[in-house]
Formats: structure tokens, sequence, C-alpha cells
């Protein structure tokens, strides 16, 4: 219980100025080093640049004109038309499949390593020592590398081409429960529950009233890595999934472009730019509108080993 | 102490159950599948170790590790060394706009995996790519990036552009709790800012560094979604056997051979492990010493 992260514990200490860099003068900027990053700029955000462009056109415009301007029709508006009444609107039902695989999958995913992360940081039981020894080599197992036994187990079970097949996997997070662990020591003080205690409160009334409050920071960061790797999800709803209804949008898109790259199979690239782009840009909102947690949280995680 | 023993363990039940069951369960069902062989005629027998040693001198099996290896070794260093010259050009507080450049930079990692090979695989495409693009309009015979030859560089390209941003951040946020009066320190000593880089920014960022490169070992070994998705857009360029989970997932669901295919997974599983592991060993008694 000592591993405490250093770099929480030195954002904590009395007296240091806060994370701006305050205590460092303000620097001259350099023009050349400004250019220098801007290549590396340039390579992160051309792609996405290429791919609102591209969602932009026609299909003819699309074979026929340069890939990095608009072509001669905005044709934005009708391709998003176009990807949403292809099919009977199955794309709607892609959005709204990876809708409830995220909502429950992450919302359950942090809940539970929150429960259990809190559980392991304020309780003494017998087998703690062994369930937190379990729970860290998780963390080194790679989910893929489970995908397949997975589904060999799943199809025993019968719950393989339903959302659960999906979902149950998405609930466990090992790095989640650390993070939730590291969190409880540090930010809910023992003195709180001790006295909530002699208030009679009960143990999981004391937790959602007090103790999760002072988690959120903590609750945050984890619910978006959780967010991120079930809106990201590939390979297992595509081991598990059969009926194209309960795929989502990754796995949909996948689809089309494989039957537009079959022979005598629809030809639907432009569909499949614009649902590109469709899919990217709630994660990517998301990201902008909450990049400082996203940064608190980085901190947290990069503990020094 | 018996009260608080059980109200412990109804914290952490519900968790440690699906642990079970995604976790504990699959890897010891593996195990069970891997000592078996199904064939149409004769039905399951149990046939020991045999399928492992199949693996260990299965040439498909070996050509998919030494790729992944290969990946592993050029990819990681690349992605991780621009990501290090990123935070530390963010971190120098001399360039315009550094908010912006943060922000930016890691944009790529919000975009799914699936979706960004499928970017690329336009992109590139000799058809309507802007590499089509580039010959036609400079008159150019630019190689194409999903021949053979370059399929593994341009996955390669692809795991780096969606990454790098997001390695980038870890590293930054280590600088950023560097203690201010380091610097104070260095300044007094009169240090210029390659000085202030090796000494005091580059030692502070071989924890983050650490955990970034046991996140990028683990994501070489256990490559699938770019080959998956590059499969139908380059389908002479990635085989059967391109990766090992690819591997495992073609004799699984392509070749009926779920035996081996739970052996392969078990031991790239175990592999990823071990490497991951022996890379944090030797990282922390650098670190000791």
């Amino acid at each position: 219980m000592t591993a405490t992260p250093t770099v929480r514990a030195a954002a904590r200490r009395p007296g240091r100025p806060p994370l701006k860099p305050a205590a460092r003068k303000p620097r001259r900027r350099s023009a050349v080093l400004t250019v220098v990053t801007g290549v590396m700029l340039a390579y992160a955000i051309l792609p996405l640049a290429w791919l609102f462009i591209s969602a932009s056109k026609t299909q003819e415009d699309l074979l026929a004109t340069f890939g990095l301007w608009f072509g001669g029709e905005f044709a934005l508006f009708d391709n998003i038309a176009d990807t949403f009444t292809y099919q009977d609107g199955i794309f709607g039902r892609w959005v709204l499949n990876t809708v409830i695989y995220v909502v429950v999958g992450a919302g359950g995913a942090t809940l539970l390593a929150a429960l259990a992360g809190y559980g392991l940081a304020k309780f003494d039981f017998r087998g703690r020592r062994a369930v937190f020894a379990v729970v860290l080599g998780g963390i080194a197992v790679p989910p893929t590398a489970l995908a397949v036994p997975t589904f060999l187990l799943f199809a025993k079970m019968g719950l393989t081409d339903t959302p659960w097949a999906v979902i149950i996997p998405s609930l466990v997070s090992p790095f989640g429960l650390y993070l939730m662990w590291t969190y409880s020591t540090e930010a809910v003080p023992n003195e709180i529950l001790e006295s909530a205690r002699c208030d009679g409160a009960g143990e999981f009334r004391i937790f959602f009233k007090l103790a999760l409050p002072l988690l959120a920071p903590g609750l945050v960061t984890v619910l978006l890595f959780n967010l991120v790797a079930a809106w990201n999800n590939f390979f297992m709803p595509l081991i598990m999934l059969k009926n194209a209804d309960l795929y989502p949008l990754t796995l949909g898109l996948y689809s089309w472009n494989r039957q537009a790259n079959t022979v005598g199979g629809d030809v639907v690239f432009d569909l499949v730019i614009t649902g590109s782009l469709l899919t990217i840009i709630p994660l990517t909102v998301a990201f902008l509108m909450l990049q400082r947690y996203w940064q608190q949280g980085l901190a947290a995680g990069s503990v020094k080993q | 102490m018996t009260r608080r023993s059980w109200i412990g363990w109804q914290f952490t039940a519900p968790f440690l159950a699906l642990f079970t069951l995604v976790f504990l369960a699959p890897i010891a069902y593996s195990a069970y599948l891997s000592v078996f062989r199904t064939r149409l005629v004769g039905g399951t027998t149990f046939v020991g170790l045999e399928n492992y040693t199949k693996a260990l001198s299965d040439p498909q099996f070996w050509e998919s590790i030494t790729r992944v290896v290969l990946f592993l070794l050029i990819q990681v260093p690349i992605m991780l060394g621009l990501a290090l010259l990123v935070a530390l050009a963010i971190d120098s507080g001399r360039l315009y706009g550094a908010g912006f450049f943060r922000v930016a930079i890691f944009l790529p990692y919000a975009v799914p995996s699936v979706v960004a090979t499928l970017m690329a695989g336009f992109l590139y495409g000799i058809r309507f790519g802007l590499v089509g693009s580039i010959n036609e309009a400079l008159g150019l015979n630019l190689p194409d990036p999903l021949a053979p030859g370059w399929i593994l560089a341009t996955i390669g390209n692809i795991v780096t552009w969606e990454y790098v941003g997001y390695n980038m951040l870890i590293l930054y946020s280590g600088l950023k709790v560097i203690d201010a009066s380091l610097y104070e320190a260095a300044a007094i000593d009169g240090a210029g800012e390659l000085r202030i880089i090796r000494a005091i920014k580059l030692p502070a960022l071989r924890g983050p560094l650490v955990v970034a490169t046991i996140f990028s070992i683990v994501g070489s070994f256990q490559l699938f979604n770019e080959p998956q998705v590059l499969d139908s857009l380059a389908p002479n360029s990635i085989t059967t056997y391109f990766t090992p989970n690819i591997y495992a997932y073609q004799l699984s669901f392509a070749g009926q051979q779920i035996n081996y295919s739970a052996t392969v997974a078990l031991l790239m599983g175990v592999a990823t492990m071990v490497v991951a592991y022996l890379f944090q060993l030797r990282a922390m008694r650098g670190e000791a010493r």
C-alpha cells in the first residue's frame, strides 16, 4: 500500500506553485521550433482534413479530384443523408448500438472498478493480497489475446451474437481498478469514514454519499479510458457478432468497406468515408471539452514504477 | 474485523465475478482446449503437449512472431522518439500556440483504429488516394504503400499516427510535474536548455517512458485491427498468418482448428506478459543503479 504515485504526491506538496509553470520566467518564443513542430502537427491533422474534404465530395469527384481540395460540388449534407438512409437506415442502428455498448460497458466498468478499488483500499479482509496480485497480473494480459478463448467459452454458454457478448468483456478494467485503488487511498481520508460509521451510516451509503464525490477526478479519468476502449472496440464485436443489426459503428463501417471491395458488391466508398467522419466527431468533441481531465488522468497514470 | 472482512468482499465481488468470467475462465478454457485435437473423423482426442510442439515448429507461427518483433523494434522507437521530441518542444515554453499543438497532435487518438486504417487505405490507394494523385500530377512513380513490400511500413505509419499524440501527452504530463525549484537551481548554475533536458527532464521521464513502452510492446504483439482492415483493401499483402493474432483468428474462424488456435492465443498471451515483465525488470534495475 505504499506505492503511492510520486507524481501526485509531488503535485500536492504544500507551498508548491500550481501546475502552470508560473515559477518559470516567460521564455522567448522560437519561430524555428514552432515551424519544426508544425511538421508533426501537419502529420497529425492532414488525414483528418482529408477525411472532412472527402466526405464533402460526390462519389465521382472522390475518384476524379485532388484529395486535399474540395470537389466541384459540396455534397456533405447529401452524403450524410445517404449514409443514414442506406440499407433501411442501418447506420442509425449502429450509432444506437455503439451508444448502448459505450454507456453500459464503459459506465459499468467504471462503477465496478470504483467499488472494487475502494474495497481494496479501505477494507482489510482475508484474501485481499491475493485478489490484488491476480488483478494486477490482469493488467499485463492483453484483452485481444483472450478474445478467441472468450469467444469459444461464450459460444458454449450461448452468449455469442447477443449484445452481452460485447458488453460483458468491456465491463472489466483491471487498469481502471488499479487507478481507483490509488485514488481511493489518497483522496478518501479514513477519518471521514470513521465518523460516518459512528453516526451509524451503512458502508454502501458511505461509499455513494461520501466517497464517490471525493473520487470524482479519478472516476472521470477511468471513465474516459473506458470510453475510448468501448468506442473503438472492434475485435470482440468482429468475432462475437453475426447479426448486422447488433454491430457497433466500427464493425459496420468495416462491413461496408468489405462489401465495396467484393466483386459485384455495392460500391459505397462515399458512405464509408462519410460514416467515418460521423464516427470520429463525438469522441473528438468529448476530447476537446474534457482535455483538462485527460491530462490530469494521464499524469496520475504515469506513476513511477 | 469479521464484519469488515465481509464488507470488503462485497465491494470487490462484482468485479471479481466478471474478472473470473472474462479473464480467468478463458485462460483456463484455452489451456484445456490446447491439450486436445478435434478431427472430423475420430472426434476429440487428448494429445498432451502436441499442439505446443506443433506451434514451436510451425514456420507460419514463427514468421508472424518475427514480423511483430520487427515491427516492435522499428515502429516503437520512432513513435516514442517523435512523442518525446514534441513533448519537450511543447514543454520548452518556446512554441507559439503550444496549447493548440498539444490538443491537435493528440486528436488522432480519438479516431478508432478501424477508421484510421480505412482512411489510410483510401489515402494510400493508387486508385484515388493521395499517392495516386501525386503520381498523376507530377508524373512520378511512387511505390504502392499497400504492396507486399511496403505494407508493414504502412501499418507502422498508421499506428504511429494513432498513438504518437497519446504518448506525447503521457510524457508531457511527466514533464509538467517536475518540481520547478529544480529549474531555478539549474538556472542559477547557468545550465542551458539542452543541459536541463539531459540532467533534469530525461531522468524524470524514465517512469512515463517505461509505461509507454510496455503499452507499446503489448500493442505490437497483439497487432490485429490494422492488418485485418487492410486485408480487404490489399488482399495480396496480408497473409492469414500476418501477425500471431491474425493467425489465431484465422485458425479459429476460417480453419476450424479451434484447439490449435487456442494454443497459439495462449502462447502469445504468455509471451506478451513475459516480454513486458522482463522489460519492466530491466528498466527498474537501470533506475536503481
